[in-house]
């Protein structure tokens, strides 16, 4: 083949690359927090014994979850303004990307309040607990608990589909690469450098989640 | 007011089309100790658990100190009371479990705190002393910063009994305590039941310890198909039943 690595175009332009993580690690935070309540709120929902909490939590589930993230990143960012609704770029990727973590994490907190065995709400309620006070105390602690280890994946997958925002032009770290890719021409460079930065952040955020899993462990 | 502690009143409740308590009337005075004995599917725990309203029931009442619990009629029509209604009235009694139910992600010692400060509103030091002093009572000084997880089930036991009674109930009600336990851990648990009942606690058991209701109640209640079969002291009871469904249930019980 004859091809020789040299990193240097990269290296001038990785300052860029830096920001686009930044961004990227930005866009996932906001993104994912937002997911997160709408995720436990849907999940309540999807357990709830009234329909009209019941049937749109799985409606919004279903349709959120059997979509290709990319096609709702364009269709957000493209269709909804043919609807009147303009939103800049970031924010209609954070709202796209808030609105699908919402339905996977829906799913994963709902296998964690169906693990919470009933015999303990029983007893909340048995001393006297109100239904809130049992959810705060007792179901939702142990909800995290079981919870995180599935957690953990599914928010570094989340952190990943960022890379989805380039399809808009959203300046995250895959932007920023592809950028640097037309730029210097270094094809294998800078995707090598754009993917170490990829692994190694999800290698911190799993490391940090399983600290956090140790700490909040039961001790048996 | 009829003075009585607890007044059931022709008690019906349905699965579905399943009846499981076909008119059941109980009256207990202050310091009673009543085993409730009988088959599986007898609906003994159902009607403990009628009492602190963990089921709904249909027909009939329940009252405690003269209070009528979980229901209210105004009108002609029977509305279940407010979630915090019922909450607080549940207070009013304590239960033990089968399956102990401690809160597995609290200490000993934060589980009989939960409802103190929750419910009682009692300062976290306070509700600590308190929850020291139950988890002494019940032989567990030593073990209340350890989790459920590291405890034996007998252990686990004490620290649920401990758990009801700091929350200083009118009424105990045992729900087969003893059932999910290693045999060599029975006789402990039993131990400070016959404590708290020396101590004057009133309390209504399930059990199918033939020789400890025997030996610690002052009444003895055998249901049968969703109905009190008899009733009576338990030396009566237990020596000379007066029906052939009680003396059919005894031969196959335990008790010897």
């Amino acid at each position: 083949m004859g091809y020789t690595l040299n990193f240097s175009a990269v290296w001038r332009s990785f300052d860029q690359l830096l920001l686009g993580l930044a961004l990227s690690l930005g866009l996932a935070f906001v993104a994912i927090a937002i997911g997160c309540v709408l995720g436990l709120i849907t999940a309540f929902g999807l357990l709830s014994k009234r329909g009209m909490l019941r049937h749109p939590a799985r409606i919004y589930v279903t349709i959120i979850r059997n979509t290709p993230i990319l096609v709702l990143v364009l269709f957000t960012f493209f269709a909804l303004p043919q609807l009147g609704i303009r939103l800049g770029k970031i924010e209609s990727f954070v709202a796209t990307l808030a609105l699908y973590s919402g339905a996977y994490l829906a799913e994963v907190f709902r296998g964690g309040l169906l693990a919470v065995p009933n015999g303990l709400k029983e007893a909340g309620l048995a001393i006297g607990l109100t239904q809130s006070q049992i959810r705060n105390s007792i179901v939702m602690p142990l909800m995290l608990r079981n919870v995180l280890p599935s957690l953990s994946s599914t928010l570094i997958s989340l952190f990943k589909d960022t890379s989805l925002a380039a399809a808009i032009a959203v300046p995250e770290l895959t932007f920023e690469a592809r950028k640097i890719n037309v730029e210097t021409f270094r094809v294998i460079e800078t995707w090598i450098v754009a993917s170490c930065l990829y692994v190694a952040t999800c290698s911190v955020l799993a490391a940090l989640l399983r600290q956090l899993e140790r700490r909040m462990s039961i001790p048996r | 007011m009829t003075g009585n502690l607890l007044e059931i009143r022709d008690l019906h409740k349905r699965y579905g089309d399943v009846e499981v308590l076909k008119g059941v009337d109980c009256t207990m005075a202050q310091g009673d100790v009543i085993s409730i004995i009988g088959s599986s599917g007898s609906g003994k725990t159902t009607m403990l658990r009628c009492i602190n309203m963990l089921e709904e029931f249909q027909g009939g009442s329940i009252r405690i100190d003269g209070e009528e619990i979980g229901y209210e009629t105004s009108g002609g029509t029977r509305r279940r009371k407010k979630e915090k209604e019922i909450a607080r009235q549940r207070a009013m009694t304590g239960m033990a479990f089968q399956q102990f139910n401690l809160f597995p992600h609290m200490s000993a010692a934060e589980n009989v705190m939960l409802g103190l400060v929750k419910v009682k509103g009692m300062r976290r030091d306070e509700a600590r002393a308190l929850a020291e002093k139950w988890l002494d009572r019940v032989g567990l000084a030593e073990r209340r910063d350890r989790y459920p997880g590291q405890l034996s089930g007998g252990q686990q036991q004490r620290v649920a009994i401990a758990r009801a009674i700091a929350m200083n109930p009118k009424l105990m009600l045992f729900d087969e305590v003893t059932s999910a336990l290693d045999p060599e851990l029975v006789n402990e648990v039993l131990q400070v039941i016959k404590d708290l009942a020396r101590d004057g606690m009133s309390m209504l058991l399930v059990t199918h310890e033939m020789r400890f209701a025997y030996e610690v109640s002052s009444r003895v209640i055998f249901m049968n198909q969703g109905r009190i079969g008899e009733e009576g002291n338990p030396r009566e009871m237990f020596h000379k039943p007066q029906t052939e469904r009680l003396a059919e249930f005894l031969k196959t019980s335990t008790f010897n």
